[in-house]
């Protein structure tokens, strides 16, 4: 519902700069996980780096600051609509830009040759799914937080942890099968679960609690079947590199 | 400060507030007391997104929003920058803003606290048009000189409660008469109104005596004081509100 202009090309750069730094900088000097180079090992996980990272801080930052400070919010519920539609508008253009930067880093990372094409198209949908649990999740930060400064909480308990703990960052848990991430993230959450009681509840707690119990249900289904098809790529990638090995 | 609801129904054209905000907001148009437009859109940009709100059709909207800049005076702004724009204007594309959806009523908070005079005499010429298009209009304000130009019908409100209501200058005759003389607060004059039973309200350097002779008092206190400064002036609804809600400060 919220048409906004956005600076577009800078947010881009992080996960561009996690891609060079990180996989063809390190890569150089470890060699291949899983049959598969380290940069195109780190590709899907940089893709969904830039998806979270787009719907939450377009959610926790981008609202706040039209909530409070703009209170553009107030304007909107003054017309016949409500705070939850007005709510639900702001997870729908945080889940926008999530695919709209999930696709940029598409091309991005196939331009370097590190995913192959035709087969990861598939991850603009899920982009979608991805961005709206991530938004639900930092609308309920935002509805909780009195000032903007207490955003430190959820972005370091929740948003770095949730990014550095990636099955396709953290090689400790991509090599095994079972869904032990979800202790991970279930850590995460408790965390600010306990920052939640610890501050007051403003007008938004109904809208909150749905959609903690929502985000809660769908977080590892979604998130376990993202890095499944992550890794499907990765493996297809690896078969195309060894038949290209075959040639040589 | 904020004062919950106690008791009571609030319905507004037969339709209660509670069941049916939707209908009653469609019907309504609002002038908040901050300027909360959007600085991410234009002025034109701002309307056409406000009525969009309305499930007004983009068309319609468009042919609205011009004729509202034109009826503000800002039509050659219509693609200024929010930031761009100063108090005043932004208080007219906020009436322009309220009025998008042609309300049947539109409520307007303090419509124009911190404006300059010809920006406030532009403001109150557009609500006098309104008030005569048959628009209904509530305002809320605390700049005295406004209310017996454009109310009808006045309420003044203390703590959340109301203290009187009725038409400006029936209050004002009821409550402080007809003209006030103001002069120098001395003890000998304190003490002689005192004496004589005038009503009288008591500043920290004035005193303001209520009455509807003020000349035969002049030529009094002439005669027995020597006093600098002597005002005569009509009496207003800012005399009624400081007699009626007090002195002190809230909160």
């Amino acid at each position: 519902m919220k048409t906004i202009k956005v600076n577009f090309p800078i947010p881009f750069l992080e996960p561009i700069f996690y891609l060079l730094a990180l996989g063809f900088g390190l890569g150089f000097y470890i060699g291949e996980i899983n049959c598969v180079s380290y940069p195109a090992f780190i590709a899907p996980a940089l893709i969904c780096i830039s998806m979270m990272y787009s719907a939450f801080f377009e959610c926790i930052y981008g609202s706040f600051v039209r909530m409070y400070y703009q209170k553009t919010f107030d304007a909107i519920v003054g017309t016949p609509l409500n705070v939850d539609e007005v709510i639900f508008g702001e997870i729908l253009w945080g889940s926008t830009k999530s695919v709209i930067n999930a696709s940029i880093m598409l091309l991005v990372v196939s331009a370097f040759k590190l995913v192959k094409l035709p087969d990861s198209i598939f991850i603009i949908p899920l982009a979608f799914i991805v961005g709206f649990v991530f938004s639900s999740i930092a609308m309920c930060f935002t509805a909780v937080s009195p000032t903007i400064d207490s955003f430190n909480y959820p972005i370091f308990l929740f948003y770095y942890f949730n990014v550095s703990f990636q099955r396709n960052l953290f090689p400790f848990i991509a090599s095994s099968q079972t869904n032990s991430n979800f202790i991970f993230y279930f850590f995460s959450f408790n965390a600010c679960i306990l920052y939640f009681k610890r501050v007051n509840y403003r007008i938004f707690r109904v809208e909150k609690h749905i959609k903690l119990n929502m985000a809660c249900c769908c977080w590892s289904n979604i998130n376990y079947s993202f890095n499944k098809l992550n890794e499907e790529e990765a493996y297809n990638l690896k078969f195309s590199i060894k038949t290209m090995h075959n040639f040589y | 400060m904020r004062f919950p609801k106690t008791s009571g129904i609030l319905k507004v054209k037969a339709m209660e507030v509670e069941k049916h905000p939707r209908e009653i907001k469609r019907v309504l148009g609002v002038l908040p007391q901050e300027n909360n437009l959007d600085p991410d859109f234009n002025v034109f940009k701002n309307l056409i997104v406000y009525a969009r709100y309305y499930d007004v059709s983009k068309k319609e909207a468009e042919k609205e929003a011009l004729d509202l800049l034109r009826f503000v005076h800002l039509e050659e702004k219509k693609d200024y920058s929010i930031k761009k724009l100063s108090g005043g204007m932004k208080r007219r594309l906020l009436l322009a803003r309220a009025l998008i959806n042609d309300p049947e009523i539109l409520i307007l908070d303090e419509p124009t606290t911190g404006l300059d005079p010809q920006a406030r005499h532009l403001i109150w010429d557009k609500i006098k048009s309104l008030k005569h298009d048959g628009v209904t209009i509530v305002l809320t304000t605390h700049y005295m000189k406004e209310d017996p130009q454009l109310c009808d019908k006045l309420v003044i409100m203390d703590f959340g409660r109301i203290i009187v209501e009725g038409k400006p200058e029936e209050l004002i005759k009821k409550y402080v008469g007809i003209k006030v003389l103001e002069v120098d607060a001395k003890l000998e004059v304190l003490n002689y109104v005192l004496k004589k039973g005038e009503r009288f309200e008591q500043f920290s350097d004035r005193i303001c005596i209520f009455t509807n002779e003020p000349e035969k008092l002049i030529d009094e206190f002439t005669r027995k004081f020597k006093l600098e400064k002597t005002v005569i002036r009509e009496a207003s609804l800012e005399d009624v509100f400081l007699k009626l809600t007090g002195r002190g400060l809230r909160n």
